[in-house]
């Protein structure tokens, strides 16, 4: 990008990024790091402008990212929403009542149905959701027609953009009710969209119709940064398609899968809240009850806030040491994972 | 003597397949088939449905009658339904809505978004690096539905199109990606702009920004998507069914089958069935999006992959 000559270590990119003529003279003395440490002030009077323009990103992501995390108090309270017309007041009024709600959760049944539902459905996913986007993008890949790649890719992608209200409008209209199949199914007393036994394949299908085209983007992107001189040169040495395929493109796109394994390990709680909800009354909790569906049936249903913080908090601390247990596996195998060492 | 002239080259039509390296093997038939075949299937999984909501979306309570639901192939296409649903009342008052709160909120989160990720494009700038661990943090950890859902009461946003924008203005994921776009932009530029005595601002605006266009396209779409396929919120914090955007009246139509407040006329009379009118609402609903993303389409590879944390 740049047709500097010198090249760009972090110290230099840091001393070039300012010039003493921008800042007024300010800076006009400062030598380069660590060489002499420029004061605070005359660091602040540099870049009070850069820290303006972060300031709203950072007041919002304060008060709606971090604030909240203060409310995880209620978990350990008997919290009363009538207290006050102001939640903040409620909490400071409510009983504490330390590691009650926990107890009740860990007895409670529909809580550990909602723990098993969420597994299932974590690891039907990562079975028949998760390989569908890498097979997709191998057989794009080898779609050499530009125009052929470019309109199947703008039609693979188009669902992803869609609202989980219109993905789910869609499958109800097509397979339950007055749909396309129901005449035929509906004779053997079964209806797609409201059956608990099958309702977890159906998330799978719904989940797989919307975002499996768009997972493929990932993958051509590393497919695309493969050297075509590998592939000549695997060529050269007598190797076939397949063997292409196995020794070249399958390793390019390692580092990526095993990123996206641990995301998605890492995210194993959350499995498609919005989707279920809209879902929930039709099928039933029994099947169709999820961790975070739990949380919102006590706690804005029930008005059981305590209840539910609670519930929300245990699955907010396991979610967390997933993500960091993902992560140091990921460095364990060599691959880099979300965030360096 | 003669001028050697060019023999006119035939551009290949893009619908053609360029040519091969010599090294590489001609597919075979079979082959080429399964792959067309695989890939027709998959487009067609998602192309099917939708042509049968548009279609049914146009058809009179006749024609859906005769093919006993859904309709497939289109006969006497009328709008009916549309004209029904966009002479005022429920649904139209929804979509007004739902256009007005996608675009005052993707303005909104665009604008703070840019700025902060000019503000945090100067590696070594004072804060920079607290910054930007602050947010990233905010990717591992959620502080959980019940407590935000208290601070947004508390905050007295209930019943407020604030809480259907500033709780979710921000995808940090988003920032990030024009934070790498706008780090690669050519730093001799920048200096120079400077020395001509531009301010921050004004480099943003003038320089950065006009660089960018590709990125902040890709930016504008995802938050613009966000805002038009939202529901939750709205179903949580307003309790006025009069304020409902867009996609929480069709979950009521589809989902609830109740049909739509302010309309009923066409109904009556018989001209028009119930199903038109969902899935027209349906087609409203992807409408918007099912337009504007292929025109973006060009730029996603782009814009994910400088989305690659750097700094």
């Amino acid at each position: 990008m740049s047709h500097s000559t010198v090249p760009r270590s972090r110290t230099e990119a840091d001393t070039t990024g300012k010039t003493p003529v921008a800042s007024g003279g300010a800076t006009g003395t400062r030598q380069k790091r660590p060489g002499g440490k420029v004061s605070l002030r005359l660091r602040f009077r540099r870049d009070r402008v850069l820290l303006l323009m972060t300031l709203p990103a950072v007041l919002l992501i304060l008060v709606f990212n971090y604030l909240p995390i203060l409310g995880n108090i209620v978990a350990f309270e008997d919290y009363d929403p009538y207290v006050s017309d102001n939640g903040i007041v409620s909490m400071l009024h409510s009983p504490w009542v330390g590691l009650e709600n926990f107890q009740q959760i860990f007895a409670d049944s529909a809580f550990w149905s909602a723990v098993q539902n969420t597994l299932v459905l974590f690891f039907l996913q990562l079975i028949l959701f998760f390989p569908i986007p890498i097979l997709l993008a191998l057989l794009i890949n080898s779609v050499v027609r530009p125009r052929v790649r470019a309109l199947s890719q703008a039609i693979l992608y188009l669902p992803h953009f869609f609202s989980w209200v219109l993905v789910i409008a869609v499958f109800q209209q097509l397979l339950g009710g007055a749909g396309l199949f129901s005449q035929l199914l509906r004779q053997h007393g079964f209806d797609v969209m409201t059956d608990p036994n099958t309702f977890k394949f159906l998330i799978t299908a719904q989940s797989v119709w919307k975002d499996a085209g768009w997972g493929i983007i990932v993958f051509l992107a590393a497919l695309s940064s493969v050297s075509p001189d590998l592939y000549e040169a695997a060529a050269m040495d007598g190797a076939g398609r397949w063997r292409r395929m196995w020794h070249v493109t399958l390793p390019a796109l390692r580092p990526v899968i095993a990123l996206l394994l641990v995301l998605r390990v890492g995210d194993a709680l959350t499995v498609g809240f919005e989707q279920i909800l809209l879902q929930r009354d039709a099928v039933g909790p029994g099947a169709a009850e999820v961790l975070d569906t739990f949380v919102w049936w006590n706690g804005v249903r029930n008005q059981d806030f305590g209840y539910a913080a609670a519930a929300g908090l245990v699955k907010g601390v396991i979610s967390l040491g997933l993500v960091l247990a993902a992560n140091k596996v990921a460095h364990l195998m060599g691959e880099q994972g979300v965030y360096k060492k | 003597m003669t001028a050697v002239i060019d023999k006119p080259v035939r551009q290949p039509s893009r619908w053609a397949a360029p040519p091969r390296p010599t090294w590489e093997e001609e597919p075979g038939k079979v082959g080429l088939a399964g792959k067309g075949l695989v890939l027709t299937l998959a487009c067609l999984a998602i192309l099917f449905p939708l042509w049968i909501v548009l279609v049914t979306s146009l058809s009179s309570r006749k024609t859906i009658d005769q093919a006993g639901g859904l309709v497939m192939v289109p006969k006497g296409i009328t709008f009916i339904a549309y004209k029904e649903l966009l002479s005022g009342g429920q649904v139209t008052r929804a979509a007004v809505i739902s256009i007005l709160i996608t675009v005052v909120g993707t303005a909104f989160s665009m604008a703070v978004s840019v700025l902060c990720a000019y503000g945090l494009s100067r590696i070594g700038s004072l804060g920079h690096r607290w910054i930007l661990m602050m947010m990233l943090a905010t990717m591992f950890f959620s502080a959980g539905l019940i407590p935000t859902y208290l601070l947004v009461q508390s905050l007295g946003l209930t019943d407020s199109y604030l809480a259907l924008i500033l709780p979710s203005a921000l995808s940090v994921f988003n920032i990030l990606v024009l934070r790498g776009f706008f780090m690669g932009i050519s730093q001799e530029l920048v200096d120079s702009a400077r020395i001509d005595g531009a301010g921050d601002f004004r480099i943003l605006w003038q320089i950065v920004m006009p660089l960018s266009r590709a990125v902040l396209a890709v930016i504008t779409l995802f938050y613009a998507v966000g805002y038009w396929s939202a529901w939750f919120n709205a179903s949580l914090y307003l309790n006025d069914q009069d304020m409902m955007p867009l996609q929480n009246v069709m979950i009521q139509l589809v989902q609830k089958q109740e049909a739509p407040v302010g309309l009923g006329q066409a109904i009556k009379t018989g001209e028009l069935s119930g199903l038109a009118v969902q899935m027209a609402v349906m087609v409203m609903a992807l409408l918007p999006v099912a337009v504007l993303s292929p025109f973006v389409q060009r730029h996603f590879k782009k814009g994910m992959l400088t989305g690659a944390v750097k700094g």
